[in-house]
C-alpha cells in the first residue's frame, strides 16, 4: 500500500470513528411515555436540569390516562420499542414483571435509598420481591371539601365520614343557582377512571368483584346498594354530565369553585390548594367514606411509577433518569422552587419525616389514607385477588373497561342500575369462563 | 396499436407495482385470518395454539356483538341521510349567484380538511361540554338546562360530528352535478308554469341520481370503519360502540388478538356484502 492510500485510509477511519463518537455523544435521547397529570407536567419542566447534569436528552410523549394505558400496553406486548421509560401503575407492574417485560430495578445506587420507598408502594410495584418500577408518586383517595361552604351550611366534616354524612353535606352545599354542585365524582368509562372509583365505592358498601371461586358478584345486594346510592347521590347533587367526568374534569370543576366536595386521589390536594385553584384557601380534607356498619373505606392504593421496558437500547440512561426523577433530591428540587406542598407525595417515607412537609395541610391525611389501604384484603368478604380498585389479573383491564361503560350508561340515564349490573355480571362471567378461571 | 411485445413489456413493467399492492393487501388479510384461528393472548404468554372456530363463535355470541352491528348501521344511515339531504340543499344554494360565492364555497368545504380527531376534540370540549361548552351556555342563556350531549344524546352527537365532517364532500360532488344541469331544460319547464317543487322533483333530483349514489357508496365504505370520533368523544360508552370499536376493544383493551381477528374477518365480510349490494345499485344507475 502506498503512503498516499494509507493516509487516505487512516483519514477515513478517523472520520468514521470521530463521526460515531459524535453520534454517540448526541444519541443519548430517551423517550418517556407519561400521563397528563399535574405532577408529571411539572416533572417535564425540570427536564433541562436533568439534561444539564447528565447530557441525556429527554423526549416526552404525554397522553391522557386511558390512551396512555393502551399505548404502553400495545408497545410492551408487541415489543414495539417506542419508549425507553413508561409511566405505569400498580396494576401493570407485577403482571409485566412476571412476564419479564420490564428491567428489574434491583441495582439502584446506595444514595438512592430504595428502602426509603413506602412499603405499600414497594410491595405493589414488585413481583416475587423484585422491584420493577420506581414510584414517582403514590396515592390513596380522600374527601376534599370546601370549608367555607360547610361552615355556611352549619356542618362539620368528621375526620372519617360515612356515605350518609357525605350525602347530607352534599344536599346542604348544593346550590344550582350559583353553579355549585354538592359533590363531584368520577363517572367516566375506563377501568382506571370511573371503574376505579365505583370499585372502591363498592368495597365501602361491602361489595366485591369476585367470590373465592371467581364467580362475578354483581348480582349481590351490596352492589345494588352501592350503585343505587352513587347514582342517586350524583343525580341529586352532582354536576351535569358527570358520566363523562374523570380525574382531570373534576379537578377543573373543583378549582373553578363548582364542587362542594370531591372524593378522589390524594395527589389532587396540591392542585386544589395551588395557584390554579380559585378556592385554594378554603379546602379541607377527610378520610374516604364508608357505608354505616361497613369496616372498609372507599380508599384505594395506587402509584404512578416509572419502569423500563426490557429490550430498550438506552437502559443505563433510562435508569439514570428514573433514579433522578424518583429521588430525594428531586423532591428537594421541587420544594426549593415551588414549595413543599408541590412535591410528589406518597412515595418516600422520609418525606413524612420532614418537618416542613408535615406542615402542609394534607400531608398527614394523605399518609393516613395510604396506610389505611390494604391491597391484600380489599373487601369485607374474602377475595382471591390482590388490588383494591382493580383485580390484578391480565383480563381485568378489558373487562373492567366494558363494565364501567355499562355503569356510565346507567349514570347517563340510558339504562337502569339493575340493567347495568346484569350486563356487568354477564360480561365478567363471559371473560372469566373464556380465561379458564371458572 | 399494442403489439404482443409491447403488451408483455407493459406487463413486466407493471408487475412490481401489482405485486406490491397485492402484498400490501394480502399479507395483513392472511395474518388476520391466521390469527383468528389461534388462541393468541399476549398477556398470557402469546400464541397458545389452535382455536378452531372458537373465536368466531365467541365473537358473535358475546353480548356486545349485535348491539355493535346495530350501532354501526344507525351511524352510517344517520350520516348518509343528513349529508345527502343537506348536501343537496347546500349545493342548490351555492349554485345561486350570490355575492362572495368563492369565499362561501371555501368555508363550506373547510371541515373536510380538519382531521377527524381534531374535529372530535373541538366538538367535545368547545361545543358539547355540559359545563363549559358553547351549547350549554346557549341553553343557559335561554333559561334551559344544558344537555349532556355525549352521554344523554350520544348517538345523535356522534352522527352530528361525523356529518359535519362529511357534508362538504357530499356538497362538492352534488354541486358539480347541479352545475352540469342543462339550464335550458329548467327554463323551459319554468315557462310551462311548473312550480319549483315539481321542477326539483322531476328534473333536478333525477339528474342528481348518479351523484347521490356515488356519495352514498364512497361514504358508506368510509363510515363502516368509523373510529376516531368515537374514541375521542365517548370511548365506546353510552351505546356508541360500533363493530370496528368492538374489534379495537377485543384486540387492544382485552389483549385478545385471536378474538379480535375473528371480529375483523366478520367486519370484512359485512363490508363486502354491503359493498356488493351498493355496487349493484350504482351499476344500474350508471348504465
Amino acid at each position: 500500500m502506498s503512503l498516499k492510500s494509507t493516509l487516505r485510509a487512516a483519514t477515513a477511519l478517523t472520520l468514521i470513528t470521530a463521526g460515531s463518537a459524535f453520534a454517540d455523544a448526541h444519541s443519548a435521547t430517551i423517550t418517556i411515555a407519561t400521563v397528563n397529570n399535574g405532577d408529571m407536567i411539572r416533572m417535564q419542566g425540570y427536564t433541562d436540569t436533568f439534561t444539564e447534569q447528565t447530557g441525556i436528552a429527554v423526549e416526552w410523549v404525554t397522553l391522557e390516562e386511558n390512551v396512555l394505558r393502551q399505548r404502553v400496553t400495545t408497545d410492551i406486548t408487541t415489543n414495539g420499542g417506542q419508549f425507553d421509560i413508561m409511566t405505569i401503575g400498580m396494576y401493570e407492574t407485577p403482571i409485566w414483571g412476571a412476564n419479564d417485560w420490564l428491567v428489574p430495578l434491583n441495582d439502584l445506587s446506595a444514595e438512592y435509598d430504595v428502602d426509603d420507598i413506602l412499603p405499600a408502594m414497594r410491595g405493589g410495584l414488585s413481583h416475587d420481591g423484585t422491584l420493577y418500577a420506581a414510584p414517582f408518586y403514590g396515592e390513596s383517595s380522600m374527601v376534599m371539601y370546601r370549608t367555607d361552604l360547610m361552615e355556611a351550611a352549619g356542618l362539620e366534616m368528621p375526620t372519617a365520614p360515612t356515605w350518609q354524612f357525605i350525602r347530607e353535606a352534599a344536599a346542604a352545599m348544593d346550590d344550582p343557582a350559583n353553579e355549585v354542585n354538592g359533590i363531584c365524582l368520577r363517572g367516566k368509562a375506563g377501568w382506571g377512571e370511573g371503574g376505579a372509583f365505583i370499585t372502591v365505592t363498592g368495597n365501602s358498601f361491602g361489595a366485591r368483584w369476585f367470590d373465592e371461586e371467581w364467580n362475578a358478584q354483581f348480582d349481590q345486594p351490596e352492589w345494588a346498594d352501592a350503585l343505587n346510592f352513587y347514582v342517586n347521590l350524583m343525580n341529586d347533587y352532582g354536576p351535569e354530565g358527570y358520566a363523562t367526568n374523570g380525574f382531570n374534569e373534576n379537578l377543573s370543576l373543583f378549582n373553578q369553585g363548582k364542587c362542594g366536595m370531591w372524593i378522589d386521589a390524594t395527589v389532587a390536594a396540591s392542585f386544589v390548594t395551588g395557584d390554579d385553584s380559585t378556592v385554594a384557601d378554603s379546602v379541607g380534607f377527610a378520610l374516604a367514606p364508608n357505608a354505616e356498619g361497613v369496616e372498609k373505606r372507599a380508599n384505594w392504593l395506587w402509584a404512578w411509577a416509572l419502569a423500563i421496558p426490557a429490550g430498550t437500547q438506552q437502559e443505563a440512561e433510562a435508569k439514570q433518569f428514573i433514579e433522578w426523577a424518583t429521588s430525594k433530591d428531586y423532591i428537594e428540587l421541587v420544594a426549593a422552587n415551588e414549595g413543599w406542598a408541590n412535591v410528589p407525595p406518597g412515595a418516600r417515607a422520609s418525606l413524612y419525616e420532614t418537618p416542613e412537609y408535615l406542615e402542609v395541610p394534607f400531608a398527614q391525611m394523605t399518609l393516613d389514607s395510604i396506610n389505611a389501604a390494604d391491597p391484600t384484603n380489599p373487601t369485607v368478604d374474602p377475595v382471591p385477588y390482590v388490588g383494591i380498585q382493580f383485580v390484578a389479573i391480565p383480563e381485568f383491564a378489558g373487562m373492567a373497561t366494558e363494565v364501567s361503560q355499562e355503569f356510565s350508561a346507567a349514570y347517563a340515564g340510558q339504562q337502569t342500575v339493575e340493567e347495568a349490573l346484569a350486563k356487568a355480571q354477564a360480561i365478567t362471567n363471559e371473560v372469566m369462563e373464556a380465561a379458564g378461571y371458572r | 396499436m399494442a403489439t404482443k411485445a409491447s403488451r408483455s413489456a407493459a406487463r413486466i413493467m407493471m408487475a412490481p407495482a401489482v405485486i406490491l399492492l397485492l402484498g400490501w393487501m394480502l399479507v395483513p388479510l392472511i395474518m388476520t385470518v391466521w390469527f383468528s384461528f389461534r388462541v393468541y393472548l399476549p398477556m398470557r404468554g402469546g400464541d397458545q395454539g389452535w382455536a378452531g372456530f372458537d373465536n368466531y363463535t365467541r365473537f358473535v355470541t358475546s353480548s356486545a356483538f349485535w348491539p355493535s352491528v346495530q350501532t354501526t348501521l344507525i351511524i352510517v344511515l344517520g350520516v348518509l341521510a343528513i349529508t345527502v339531504i343537506f348536501g343537496i340543499l347546500i349545493a342548490l344554494l351555492l349554485d345561486q349567484p350570490i355575492w362572495g360565492q368563492g369565499v362561501v364555497r371555501i368555508l363550506v368545504i373547510a371541515p373536510f380538511f380538519v382531521m377527524p380527531t381534531v374535529s372530535a376534540l373541538v366538538w367535545k370540549n368547545m361545543f358539547m361540554d355540559p359545563v363549559n361548552g358553547l351549547f350549554s351556555h346557549v341553553s343557559r342563556f335561554f333559561g334551559a338546562d344544558p344537555i349532556s350531549w355525549l352521554s344523554d344524546a350520544s348517538l345523535p352527537s356522534i352522527i352530528m360530528i361525523v356529518s359535519w365532517q362529511w357534508l362538504p364532500f357530499a356538497t362538492l360532488i352534488l354541486l358539480t352535478a347541479v352545475q352540469s344541469l342543462d339550464s335550458e331544460q329548467l327554463e323551459a319547464s319554468e315557462m310551462d308554469g311548473a312550480p319549483w317543487a315539481k321542477r326539483f322533483w322531476y328534473i333536478i333530483l333525477p339528474h342528481l341520481g348518479r351523484a347521490i349514489t356515488i356519495v352514498i357508496l364512497i361514504q358508506t365504505i368510509f363510515l363502516l370503519a368509523i373510529f376516531a370520533e368515537i374514541f375521542v368523544t365517548t370511548g365506546g360508552a353510552f351505546g356508541t360502540r360500533t363493530l370496528s370499536y368492538l374489534i379495537f376493544q377485543r384486540v387492544l383493551e382485552s389483549q385478545n388478538i385471536g378474538l379480535g381477528s375473528a371480529g375483523g374477518v366478520y367486519a370484512i365480510i359485512l363490508a363486502n356484502i354491503i359493498a356488493i349490494f351498493l355496487m349493484r345499485i350504482v351499476g344500474k344507475n350508471l348504465d
